[in-house]
């Protein structure tokens, strides 16, 4: 048990150490600077997000956050910030545009496509 | 009806080659170049110490008037090194303005490089804490801006600048640069 309880302690323990990094003054500014670096992506390493990635540069751009927050900019203005030098690309969630179109009504298309076919073809079987 | 009836058995190698084509493309695709929101936009402004001096400063106005080559290194990217030796090549052209921007760097390190291999910068500024590099988009180095004349940047390559590079990219790009006004 006692050796149980100290694997525990040790693996819970970076995740404390990350969260008293930065001092905010209200839990609000908190909350917004854990949501924002969970939601931009690192661009060094793509698969992981500004929060949980250790390259130099996500520790430069969480630091960025974090003085934008303090300054009190809104969550919006921050992304702005982060999409005019970096693109939409470091966005985890894609905003709607001429480029993403497809990416966000595509799935629908091939459900509509497939449903009708469906339709069609049952429709048919029961004809004959 | 035998039309459409043949033509179903058409469906799957239909299938088989846009699967394909979208593979294809997949395999050529690099998504570790993240293309930038800055090409065509007036280089961001900044003021940084220069390498060789830092009591004297450098700025985009620096880019005006000519076309540069703002190569982003660091003594500690191993890419850099590779890319070092051409662009030390490169820079027999006068004509051709390379400055350096160096990333995160120790400006001890970065002068003793210089020193070992040769300097192919006419300016090099010193971001030793990468504050200014996130105005510029930059996520890695190696990374080179083509900006013209007027200090518009109008290329970013990201990773290393070859010889091949140069010659199916940058070269014609360039060139092409020089000749617009100033």
């Amino acid at each position: 048990m006692k050796k149980f309880l100290l694997v525990l302690l040790i693996l819970v323990s970076p995740c404390f150490a990350a969260q008293d990094y930065y001092q905010f003054t209200s839990g609000v500014d908190k909350e917004r600077f854990n949501s924002l670096t969970t939601e931009l992506r690192c661009l060094v390493c793509q698969n992981q997000n500004l929060a949980e990635s250790n390259a130099p540069l996500a520790a430069d751009l969480r630091d960025q956050v974090y003085s934008l927050v303090q300054k009190g900019q809104s969550n919006q203005q921050i992304v702005d910030y982060l999409v005019a030098r970096y693109g939409d690309f470091i966005l985890y969630r894609p905003p709607l545009n001429a480029q993403t179109i497809g990416l966000w009504f595509g799935p629908f298309l091939l459900l509509i496509l497939a449903v009708s076919y469906l339709f069609y073809y049952v429709r048919k079987k029961n004809r004959e | 009806m035998s039309v459409l009836k043949q033509a179903r058995f058409a469906l799957p190698l239909i299938l088989f080659v846009l699967i394909f084509i979208l593979l294809w493309r997949g395999l050529s695709l690099h998504p570790a170049h993240v293309p930038s929101p800055l090409v065509n936009k007036p280089a961001p402004n900044f003021e940084l110490p220069t390498l060789q001096d830092p009591k004297k400063m450098t700025s985009n106005k620096d880019f005006l008037g000519h076309v540069t080559l703002l190569n982003v290194w660091a003594t500690w990217c191993y890419a850099c090194a590779q890319e070092h030796l051409f662009l030390v090549e490169l820079a027999k052209d006068k004509d051709l303005v390379i400055y350096g921007f160096n990333y995160k760097d120790d400006p001890k390190a970065a002068n003793k490089w210089l020193t070992e291999y040769g300097n192919p910068f006419k300016i090099v500024a010193v971001d030793e804490h990468g504050k200014v590099a996130i105005d510029w988009g930059v996520y890695g180095t190696p990374e080179t801006f083509v900006i013209d004349k007027k200090g518009i940047i109008r290329y970013k390559l990201i990773g290393e600048l070859s010889s091949r590079v140069w010659d199916e990219t940058l070269k014609p790009l360039v060139e092409k640069l020089r000749d617009e006004p100033a």
